[in-house]
């Protein structure tokens, strides 16, 4: 396990003793009472893929976001080309050679793609003004060299996800980057489109840039890099070349001890609560039929943008259904608003708890009373008692950590976070509960819990759907998997029969009756 | 082992306000409670609002012994009267993020609708209630636009600034209707006999008490303040987010309407003109009041004590002879003043950061959560 | 797989495209439209195409544009500025004030307005941007300010005419080969605007800071120093707008200009710049500010009672923005449908 020694390129090249191009030298940083960064070194090689693992809260971000220049670390410094930078801010760090691709493209959708490709550094003609026909140009030629087909003339806006993100990296590349950093750059793609990324990041590598690679998937760092770096707590636990390591490894490092991750007790099974039969939308899904019964864990497999959350949204009233029917328990049902679902006793807990999940500026009792406020007050008038009885309640059934009902939810961990989102649909006592990717972003200790949660619920009767693209939750939790591949259902597969192969297959379309002209 | 949300690799971590995330001297506040949090706030915000209070008042009474009077005190109330309550109204609306720009429109026209029935004949007992009846469908038309095409409210009910003054001139045309009877006038003119007390009073108190309650002790008014501190959250929490605004809406139409009704008895006078430089006022107080202008934050106690001091301030220019063309300069100006203060602290801090520290610390806006040293 | 339109979807022709296209600008929508509405008019009245009346209506059309100009600048920006009207007001009155009785060179007294247009609007770049106030918060406040400042300079009096030096409104009729002076003064700011919006890094900073904001400033493209100048120009160009107007009328008053804010908006808007900020062109708020003032002299033309024009602005923001909401709808629609294939 090395730190800081050159490093020979693993496809064989010959040895450069040059120093690496950026490198991370014993940096701290502190945000208020947390320790994001304990004197952590890393360096980044060109035609390198440097991997970094860990779990939420261990330090990835903040050393993304240190190199990206937004944050400056309290101790430590960055190092470039053998000498010590101070990076004032994202404009400056651009200008060293560092480009990185957060999580979130930052975009400009009113503007076109070759627009958003070169703004801040637009080829000019005469007198300085902005030359279209070369950005058009060039941005063609950009995309060609990356085999990607993008109009440049396209307006942004309503360009999926997957484009936004190569409109990114070719922002990056277009700045003649040295360093490229992808923050979870998998996240919103689909099979397809990660095997394009992919591509294009060899590409880049293969041009000598150095590029870090951070994701939550291991099964992609061992594809993808050469070396990657496991960090924990904000400490640096290990560096090492990816052929000399195991997922099980990683995961050692990660977590620092071993861990039999899902807990399911077995649970009775009654009768059908939600049945949904030809559930269409236009541009979304089409044709979902399945049902879940009491106490049964119906999972729903498959990469992101198969149409998963988009079929939840239809069920839990969020939007509407172009053709089909939903039964709840027998009777025909319409959700035009979330209350509506709500009063039906179908509870959804989304994938983002930050954008729709939970209120910031408000406690953990005001966020977990919010949906039957007005159940738990009907005379109008709020009693705090109450709210803050129901939610200690939950508090001590799901073990969430807090100084109390009354802390601000900002202040809780992820895991924490996540768990109020879940006491919140449980206070409002549903029959069917949908799960959209409930441990995303929240560390492996928390994310034991929430499962033997889940498993509880079940156990007491409530049908649940578990929608995951994490293989391995899905197969330990799920009775039952629905696999769906770009808005169709391509499989079912009961627990017994269920593998990671059998779902795999299914979730890239292999099996699909009608095969789409795919690559 | 407490994960820090402000560290992880997700989205945008829910961002701490401002009070949370300048954790004083390694102490952390995060340990208060949220309504501890927001008394503190709100005490801070008071505090400074009773010294404006008292200042103005100073100054009221170095330019007239009669400025401390009861009789001066009622006759300051009447004047601002239909300013204040159509403020209370504002309040929840700004609250969940919205605006409503077009309030004093609705008095000219729902002033110019009492006129034009009152001369044509109608009965003052039919008058008022369809009046206030225009007063809620104009609300509601500004809601359907806002909550039906999800259209910018700023930008609707810039619209209906307009086409409600406008609708007001076609229905009165340049007419003035000046001929209420005294039953009518002394309801807005008026007193409680022998007191000093203007029966207005009793209107805004009444509409005091009514907001105060159900924006901070019911949960309409939780479910406006999760609006306005993430909308979205809100909407999948099972709250009923077009629906509440489209209620705001329309009671802010009401209490305008209603505005409307006592500026009219109040001047004897139905004009279109009625209620010009409403919204300048409204927005002034409010703002001053607390209420943040992006929503989400804000008192409703806040706001009256802003009442009090915009209506202690006009009595006081009033005093001091000064025509109200000025006086909405002065108005305009409190409303600059009470935004611009907060930030004063800020670029105080900031500069400071900037100067001592120099090159090591870079010109940027502290990541939330980190400490400034 | 390939993002380009599948095999089997028969490429549309190039006229077709460019009717399309043109069919969905709302600049070219809004020019035919004031054709129309110019022909039925004049069918209603013939005098509408007097030159009398097309001098007139050109006049102040003209003003409306350049201070349209401006404030579409801040709506890209994703601001909004309430107080052009008062600025407006403010620096007619104070270049008439100036001239009146004083030997000032004409060219000085102007250029003195429009510089104390671009003070006030400068004014505003400063509280918005530095104050960090919101700008509808900001202009409402100096919306009052400024015209304070106005009564404060007029001081209970008017300025006539015959105050002002001799011929001094006589540029407001005047014209270049048949085309009104402040046609041409208008046509030339337009087109300076347009090309500063197109071709050069500021004008494309302006549109990134209205779509993207905070992507802006992850590139280093100074979201605040785009503002702050785009409000710098917008007061120098209502500035400009107010010189003109003490040049047209003559007469001018303590509340000269007051409602023109709305005015000014109302052309943006309908010329189809987006109140959330990022797209719109200044030639659309140009022949929005036309199509405005077609309304507001056809009223007269035809003899409609002037109370129509609140309730007509009113409507014609409400028709452009649902207008702009649907097309929104449906391209998303459209874009979400042709993903699923």
């Amino acid at each position: 396990m090395s730190e800081g020694k050159p490093m020979t390129a693993i496809e064989g090249a010959t040895v450069k003793l040059a120093p690496p191009p950026v490198a991370l030298v014993g940096v701290s940083k502190r945000f208020g009472a947390t320790q994001a960064l304990a004197d952590v070194s890393l360096d980044l090689l060109p035609g390198e893929i440097h991997g970094l693992v860990g779990e939420n809260g261990a330090g990835k971000s903040t050393v993304v976001k240190v190199l990206a220049g937004i944050h400056q670390p309290d101790a430590g410094t960055i190092v470039l080309d053998g000498k010590p930078v101070l990076i004032h801010g994202p404009a400056h760090a651009r200008s060293l050679g560092i480009a990185t691709v957060h999580q979130e493209p930052r975009l400009f959708p009113d503007l076109t793609v070759a627009e958003n490709v070169f703004m801040g550094h637009a080829p000019t003609g005469r007198f300085g003004s902005v030359n279209w026909r070369e950005m058009r140009r060039s941005a063609h030629v950009f995309f060609d060299s990356l085999s990607v087909s993008l109009d440049p003339t396209a307006v942004v806006r309503g360009l999926s996800m997957a484009d936004q993100q190569l409109i990114e990296i070719a922002k990056a590349l277009s700045i003649d980057a040295r360093v490229l950093i992808l923050d979870e750059p998998t996240a919103s793609l689909s099979a397809h489109e990660v095997d394009r990324l992919f591509a294009i990041v060899r590409q880049t590598r293969d041009r000598g840039v150095a590029v870090l690679f951070v994701s939550h998937r291991l099964e992609e760092v061992f594809q993808l890099c050469g070396r990657a770096t496991v960090l924990r707590d904000g400490r640096h636990v290990v560096t090492a070349p990816t052929s000399e390591l195991t997922a099980a490894d990683l995961v050692r490092y990660m977590v620092g001890r071993s861990v039999s991750l899902f807990p399911r007790s077995a649970s009775k099974i009654g009768d059908v609560l939600l049945d949904v039969k030809g559930l269409t939308r236009v541009g979304a899904f089409r044709d979902i039929t399945f049902s879940v019964r009491a106490g049964e864990i119906v999972g729903l497999a498959g990469l992101v943008g198969a149409g998963r959350t988009e079929v939840a949204r239809v069920l839990f009233g969020i939007d509407r259904a172009d053709a089909g029917e939903v039964l709840l328990e027998g009777k025909r049902v319409r959700f035009k608003t979330p209350s509506e679902a709500l009063r039906a006793g179908v509870a959804y807990v989304p994938e983002d708890r930050h954008l729709d999940g939970l209120v910031a500026g408000f406690s953990i009792a005001e966020n977990v009373s919010l949906p039957i406020i007005p159940r738990l007050f009907p005379h109008l008038f709020i009693r705090g008692s109450r709210e803050r009885n129901l939610a200690a309640g939950y508090t001590e059934r799901l073990r969430i950590r807090s100084t109390g009902v009354g802390e601000l939810i900002e202040a809780l961990s992820g895991g924490n976070q996540q768990k109020v989102v879940i006491a919140k649909w449980l206070a409002t006592e549903p029959r069917v509960l949908i799960l959209d990717e409930p441990t995303r972003g929240v560390d492996i200790g928390a994310k034991v819990e929430v499962h033997r949660i889940i498993s509880d619920l079940a156990a007491s009767g409530l049908g649940i759907v578990l929608i995951s693209s994490e293989l391995p939750e899905v197969l330990a939790m799920s009775d039952r998997i629905m696999v769906l591949h770009e808005g169709r259902i391509t499989a079912e597969i009961p627990r017994a029969e269920a593998s990671e192969e059998r779902v795999m297959f299914a979730a890239t379309g292999q099996n699909a009756e009608e095969t789409h002209s795919g690559a | 082992m407490t994960e820090d949300p402000r560290a992880t690799g997700g989205p945008d971590a829910l961002q701490p306000s401002a009070e949370v995330s300048i954790a004083a001297g390694g102490h952390s506040v995060s340990a208060m409670s949220r309504v501890g949090r927001s008394l503190l706030a709100a005490a801070r915000m008071e505090t400074f609002l009773i010294v404006l209070l008292a200042f103005v008042v100073w100054w009221g009474v170095k330019l007239s012994p009669y400025f401390l009077t009861w009789s001066n005190f009622g006759f300051s109330i009447q004047a601002v009267i239909e300013i204040s309550i159509m403020s209370l109204a504002m309040t929840p609306i700004i609250i969940t993020g919205e605006i409503d720009l077009s309030v004093e429109s609705m008095v000219g026209l729902s002033s110019c609708v009492l006129g034009w029935l009152w001369a044509s004949g109608v009965p003052l007992e039919v008058c008022i209630p369809i009046v206030l009846a225009v007063g809620v469908l104009g609300g509601l038309f500004n809601g359907f636009f806002v909550v039906r095409w999800g259209l910018p409210s700023l930008v609707v009910t810039l619209a209906t600034y307009a086409l409600f003054r406008g609708l007001g001139h076609v229905v009165l045309g340049s007419t003035v209707v000046t001929d209420f009877p005294a039953s009518f006038t002394n309801f807005g003119f008026g007193y409680v006999p022998g007191t000093n007390v203007p029966w207005t009073l009793f209107v805004f108190l009444f509409l005091a008490v009514v907001t105060v309650a159900i924006v901070h002790g019911t949960w309409i008014g939780r479910q406006v303040f999760a609006v306005g501190k993430n909308k979205e959250a809100a909407r999948y929490s099972g709250v009923r987010v077009g629906a509440l605004k489209m209620a705001l809406f329309a009671v802010s139409g009401l209490v305008a309407a209603l505005a409307g009704i006592l500026l009219t008895s109040r001047t004897s006078a139905a004009t279109p003109d009625a209620g010009l430089n409403f919204t300048l006022a409204v927005v002034t107080i409010v703002v001053l009041g607390g209420v943040d202008i992006n929503g989400g934050k804000g008192t409703v106690p806040g706001v009256i004590l802003a009442v009090l001091i915009l209506g202690t301030l006009k009595s006081a220019l009033t005093e001091a002879g000064i025509s109200t063309d000025y006086q909405n300069v002065a108005i305009g100006l409190l409303l600059i003043i009470s935004v611009v203060t907060p930030q004063l602290a800020r670029l105080v801090r900031e500069l400071v950061d900037r100067t001592r520290l120099g090159r090591r610390r870079p010109a940027h806006d502290p990541a939330p959560g980190e400490v400034v040293r | 797989m390939a993002l380009s339109a599948p095999a089997n979807v028969r490429a549309p022709s190039r006229v077709g495209t460019l009717i399309g296209r043109a069919a969905r600008s709302r600049e070219v929508t809004l020019a035919a439209v004031v054709v129309v509405l110019s022909m039925f008019v004049w069918f209603e009245a013939p005098n509408f195409l007097s030159s009398t009346n097309l001098i007139s209506v050109t006049a102040l059309t003209a003003i409306i544009v350049i201070a349209a100009v401006g404030e579409a600048l801040v709506i890209i920006t994703k601001n909004i500025d309430l107080s052009v009207e008062s600025t407006m007001g403010l620096v007619a009155f104070v270049v008439a004030e100036m001239l009146k009785g004083q030997n000032i060179p004409l060219p000085a007294a102007w250029a003195l307005g429009i510089g104390l247009g671009l003070a006030l609007g400068m004014a505003n770049g400063v509280v918005i941007t530095i104050f960090r106030v919101p700008s509808i918060v900001a202009t409402l406040g100096t919306l009052s300010i400024y015209r304070g400042l106005t009564y404060w300079v007029a001081n209970g009096q008017e300025i006539t005419t015959s105050d002002l030096p001799n011929g001094y409104t006589d540029p407001a009729s005047q014209t270049i080969f048949g085309v009104p002076l402040f046609v041409i003064l208008a046509i030339a700011v337009v087109i300076v605007a347009a090309l500063i919006l197109r071709y050069t890094v500021f004008g494309r900073q302006v549109y990134a800071v209205g779509s993207n904001a905070e992507a802006a400033a992850t590139i280093g493209v100074g979201a605040r120093s785009t503002v702050f100048l785009v409000f710098a120009l917008a007061g120098m160009l209502a500035g400009v707008a107010g010189v003109l107007w003490g040049i047209e009328f003559g007469q001018l008053y303590a509340s000269s200009a007051s409602g023109e804010s709305l005015a000014v908006i109302a052309a943006v808007v309908v010329g189809g710049v987006s109140i959330s900020g990022g797209s719109g062109t200044v030639v659309g708020a140009a022949i929005g500010a036309l199509f405005l003032g077609l309304i507001n002299n056809a009223l007269t033309v035809l003899n409609l009672p002037q109370e129509w024009l609140q309730v007509i602005y009113g409507a014609v923001i409400l028709l452009a923005v649902v207008t702009d909401a649907l097309v929104q709808m449906r391209t998303q629609r459209a874009k979400a449908r042709s993903r699923m294939r």
